[in-house]
């Protein structure tokens, strides 16, 4: 029974509280392609990216703040820093939405060309934040590093295995909640929200009715914009923020979106939980824990890691052309353009 | 018949959708509190007039006049805003929204409250309080078609346009349908409606109108048109 409850705390610590929060940092990114999917009718590839100008700008306020001894100890000073971030991303994606997309729309093109456009967009806002900031790794967490450290959740419990639930993780997963219920209020209840989704539900119809389709536009950058940054800063305080990682994180949060249904919140955050447990569980070296479940002599001699973690996009790959051949709309139906 | 009499017309309109010309010379109007009718064979562009007295296409020749004012220059969302309301043939609810929601989203560029309306469409059409929380995309046809009109409603519209309300829908909801459409233009709405069900919807029409290939051809009240035999046997089947 003990070895059953080691394994089990065991898989908690290396497994399923390391997925919740990369799940929520998917979920929200994969909330903002989804959103752009749905009204601007484009998958917009500088997504990754967007994220990572978002995280840059909280980083630089931050900086400065550590460097004027503001803090808001135990919590990461980021999170004051957050609001600004969200106010330049927002900036920016008005910007370019208005030197750039919003041409494309005029002349109506395809959605093919926007993703192409999107595209070039991306390698802007690539070499943007590069040129900023540097290619190279930024630290830039501060505050009470975990909320519970694995020896104090051993001396507390009395086991053999303990759990370590660090800060950012708990402030990821909280601020996810948070994040998603608000903007299923936004959608669902406000007047603003509503014209949102008759827009993305019926274009012409939307029109004859008054709603002014510049101004759902502007909204969705807004709150793409805002859900980037967030995402962004937070999946830097868990890890380190690097632009390439940034970058890299395009393929799992395309594929969260896709498995959800394109177009679709709630497929979003299904989708980026799916992919976060997938790419942890498929990574993780099971031989402890398989050892706590069988008696000594059975415990096995490797690693039991079924992929190499340099593979985990691998697992988003996979997953996402498997949907795409068995299920093409995705788990909870795709909602057409 | 007397054209400056009319709420709404449309005048030796001459355009199509940037290809040829798909309208030509066509005039047609609506008077508030009565039903204008527009009948003719397929492919007639009987919907096309209408949309371009909306602002739905590029009008080469041509103007619209609401209310006496030369609106041939308005966007179609600033007719709208003026007291016209259309509704499409196909894509006319919102299906992924809710009957409420659809009419919500109906009076979105109203800044007063809306209840009363409301209330107003519930009357007309009382099962879409009964369904009132339920997605458009799940009622029946019929049922589709009432969120359709009562969104378009909801804007307290002078003009309504409807373009073919009954296609697809069984012959009892036709019949509901026109009588809702009746009692609509009894409150003072001028209704203008493009039709397949040519002998039904000219019943109820003060004025018809029967376009062929994009011009007029005949114009004059609904039972009138429906007496001349020549209307009869070549557009009402004999």
């Amino acid at each position: 029974m003990d070895g059953f409850l080691s394994a089990l705390i065991l898989l908690s610590n290396f497994v399923i509280v390391p997925s919740m929060a990369y799940g929520s940092q998917l979920a929200i990114g994969a909330l903002a392609v989804t959103l752009i999917y749905a009204i601007l009718r484009f998958s917009d590839f500088a997504q990754g990216d967007t994220m990572a100008f978002g995280a840059m700008a909280t980083i630089l306020l931050t900086w400065v703040l550590q460097y004027w001894d503001v803090s808001i100890s135990p919590l990461p000073t980021a999170l004051l820093a957050l609001p600004f971030g969200v106010l330049c991303t927002i900036v920016l994606c008005l910007l370019i939405d208005r030197w750039v997309y919003r041409f494309y729309r005029r002349v109506k093109a395809k959605p093919e060309v926007l993703m192409i456009v999107s595209v070039g967009v991306m390698f802007v806002y690539n070499s943007v934040v590069r040129f900023i900031i540097g290619p190279g790794d930024r630290w830039f967490v501060d505050g009470e590093r975990f909320i519970i450290t694995a020896p104090a959740f051993k001396r507390l419990s009395g086991l053999d295995e303990g759990v370590a639930f660090k800060t950012t993780q708990g402030l990821t997963i909280l601020t996810a909640v948070i994040v998603v219920a608000a903007l299923f209020w936004f959608l669902n209840r406000s007047r603003t929200g509503k014209s949102m989704r008759a827009y993305s539900d019926n274009e012409d119809l939307a029109l004859l009715s008054g709603i002014d389709p510049e101004r759902v536009v502007r909204t969705t950058w807004m709150i793409a914009a805002t859900l980037a940054t967030i995402a962004g800063v937070l999946y830097g305080l868990d890890k380190s923020f690097k632009p390439f990682t940034y970058f890299n994180l395009l393929l799992p949060i395309f594929a969260a979106a896709i498995v959800g249904g394109l177009g679709n919140p709630l497929g979003a955050i299904a989708g980026g939980f799916t992919i976060a447990f997938s790419e942890v569980a498929l990574t993780y070296a099971y031989r402890k824990f398989l050892a706590y479940l069988t008696p000594g002599e059975w415990a096995p001699q490797g690693l039991v890691q079924l992929l190499s973690t340099d593979y985990k996009f691998a697992v988003s790959f996979v997953i996402l052309v498997l949907v795409l051949l068995l299920r093409p709309t995705g788990i909870f139906g795709r909602r057409s353009p | 018949m007397n054209d400056s009499e009319d709420y709404l017309i449309g005048e030796n309109m001459t355009g199509g959708y940037g290809g040829p010309d798909i309208i030509h010379e066509c005039t047609i109007g609506a008077r508030r509190g009565e039903i204008t009718v527009i009948v003719g064979p397929n492919g007639s562009g009987k919907s096309t007039a209408m949309r371009a007295i909306l602002g739905m296409l590029e009008m080469r020749e041509g103007s619209v006049r609401l209310n006496g004012e030369d609106i041939t220059g308005l966007k179609p969302q600033e007719r709208v805003a003026r007291g016209m309301s259309l509704v499409p043939q196909t894509g006319n609810v919102f299906t992924s929204m809710t009957v409420e929601e659809n009419l919500e989203m109906g009076a979105f560029i109203r800044e007063d409250d809306i209840a009363d309306t409301m209330g107003q469409v519930f009357d007309l059409f009382p099962v879409l309080k009964e369904k009132r929380r339920q997605l458009a995309g799940e009622l029946s046809g019929g049922q589709r078609q009432q969120v359709a009109v009562g969104r378009a409603l909801m804007t307290r519209p002078k003009v309504l346009m409807l373009d073919e309300p009954t296609a697809g829908v069984s012959p009892i909801v036709m019949t509901e349908l026109f009588e809702r459409i009746l009692y609509i233009a009894g409150d003072g709405i001028a209704v203008m409606m493009v039709e397949q069900n040519a002998r039904q919807a000219l019943a109820i029409a003060d004025r018809g109108y029967v376009l062929v290939q994009g011009r007029n051809r005949y114009t004059d009240t609904g039972p009138a048109l429906m007496m001349n035999t020549e209307i009869r046997r070549a557009f009402l089947g004999g």
